[in-house]
Order: structure tokens, then sequence, then C-alpha cells
């Protein structure tokens, strides 16, 4: 646990002497930081706009962003947590151009009973997962993901796909704990709900395991 | 508990960040509920599916490219503000 911590204080010490270097305009240093979480911000960036030129617009946009406002970088927060305000920042507007008429925004909270009142509870096939090839697995995840709202699909890239903290996730987007978590939920049952079609458990197989476990 | 109530402690019982006490109740809830076990395994597998999916990553060709760009500019940039 100590080794843990103590990299991982490291890390954020090792960070800081990156920024204030690119502060004080070494691009070298800048670099380092554009390669530890480029792959990190396009995958965001992706997720949120659901297009690829998008995301790769958002990656160049975000870092030279950043770069242009080092000396806005206070160091209250993580580096990273900081950029990534940046990137789902210029990502939202990038969605806002695409779909001109609609409003898209981090706020929009749609809270309906149909939302966390599951519609159909039904176990999954054990391994669900590898009844698909790979390709099909990421046609239909990524098909399932894109009918979430903008502002469930964020929260769930960040907190899940990425893995920031609950805590991380409302400072990058600007947005309370609680609202965090009850994004957090719709979102994740909503996937859940929207998944059952592909990865239940087909009736005849249901039937045997019912049978099965009878007294 | 209802049901409901459950739902409503899903997220942070999944991500462990709960009392021991709300732990104990929605553990003994999900003992003799059927739907709510099903709910929290499919909610639990969901999350672990997206996770482990990979599903855009940036290639490196791409990335290298990418690097490039930001870089040049952030270059020119420096460039013109110290000129």
């Amino acid at each position: 646990m100590a080794i843990i911590e103590t990299k991982v204080k490291d890390a954020v010490t090792d960070e800081l002497a990156l920024v204030q270097a690119a502060k004080r305009g070494d691009v070298t240093a800048f670099e380092e930081l554009v390669k530890r979480y480029d792959r990190n911000i396009f995958r965001i960036a992706h997720h949120i706009t659901q297009n690829r030129e998008d995301a790769e617009d958002v990656v160049q946009d975000a870092f030279l962003k950043a770069y242009e406002n080092l000396e806005q970088f206070q160091g209250n927060s993580k580096f990273y947590t900081w950029l990534v305000r940046i990137a789902v920042n210029e990502s939202l507007m990038k969605l806002r151009r695409r779909r001109s008429d609609r409003t898209v925004s981090l706020d929009e909270d749609i809270e309906t009973e149909e939302d966390t009142m599951p519609r159909e509870v039904a176990d999954w096939s054990p391994n669900a997962e590898q009844l698909y090839k790979q390709g099909e697995l990421k046609d239909i995840l990524r098909k399932t993901i894109q009918g979430l709202p903008a502002s469930f699909r964020t929260v769930f890239v960040l907190r899940d796909v990425e893995g920031l903290s609950t805590e991380e996730t409302a400072e990058a987007l600007g947005l309370s704990i609680p609202a965090v978590k009850s994004r957090l939920l719709r979102a994740r049952l909503q996937l859940r709900e929207r998944l059952n079609k592909y990865f239940r458990k087909p009736r005849a197989e249901k039937a045997k395991s019912d049978v099965r476990g009878l007294p | 508990m209802t049901c409901a109530d459950f739902l409503k402690e899903l997220t942070d019982y999944l991500d462990a960040t709960i009392d021991a006490s709300t732990r104990a109740e929605l553990e003994d809830h999900l003992a003799w509920c059927h739907n709510c076990y099903v709910i929290c395994n499919t909610t639990k597998k969901t999350i672990e599916i997206y996770r482990d999916s990979q599903l855009y990553e940036l290639p490196e060709e791409l990335r290298s490219k990418l690097e490039v760009a930001i870089l040049s500019k952030c270059t020119s940039r420096k460039r013109r503000s110290t000129t």
C-alpha cells in the first residue's frame, strides 16, 4: 500500500514539474503530457461525439487550448482532470454543431420512471459477450451507447470506461456529486436494459436452469 | 427495503462506496429478491463489458500524426508569443 501511495505521489509531483516546465515554454515537457494523455482524450472525445474526425479535432484543440491557457491551471486539481474538462467542452461543442436542431448540454437531466425502473428482468447467458465475434460485439456496444443522452454518456465514459472517481468526474464536468451519481445510475441502467436483447438467456436455457433450481 | 430503494443505492453498492449497515441491508434484499439480484449482476456485467471493450482506441499511426500536429502548433504559438 505504501509503495502504491508513494508511486501515486511521485507521479503527481512529476506531472506538476512537467506542467511548470511547460509554463516556462518547454515544449518537450508539454510533449510528454500529450503522450501521456492523448489516447484517453481521444477515447473520451470519440465516445461523446460518436464521430472519429470530430474526436481527432478535439484531441488537437483540447491540447492546444491547454497549452495556451497553462497559466490558468492553478494546480488545485490534477492536470488530467483539467484537461478532461477542456476536452469535454470541446466535444459537446462539436456535438451541438452537428445537431444544430438540438441543444446538447450536461445539464439535461431527463428524469423519468422508465430510466430507473427496469422493464425487463432477464438473466444473461454466462459469458454472454462471447456469443458474438469481436467486431459484432463492438458494433452492438457502439450502437447501444450511441442511444444514450450525451449527458449520461459523458458521465458513464468518465466514470466507468476511464475510471475517474466520482469526485474527479464532478470536477471535470462542473457538476455536483449527487448529479454525477444520478446520471451514472441512469446511464448504467439504460445500457443494461438495451443490452438485454442481445445477452439474455434463451428461453429454453432459462427453463432448464429454473428446473435445476427447484428443490 | 423495496426494490426501488435497492435501485437508488445500486450505484454506490457496485462502487463499494457504502457504509457497512446499508450494505448489509442491500445484501439481505439481494438474498431473497431474484429480480434485483439479476439487475445487480447484469448491471455489473454491463460496466465490465464496456470497460474492457476498447471501443475507440487511437491507432498508433494516427496518434503520431496528431502529436506532430499538436506540437508544431504549440511551437508556432510559442514563437509568435516570444517575438
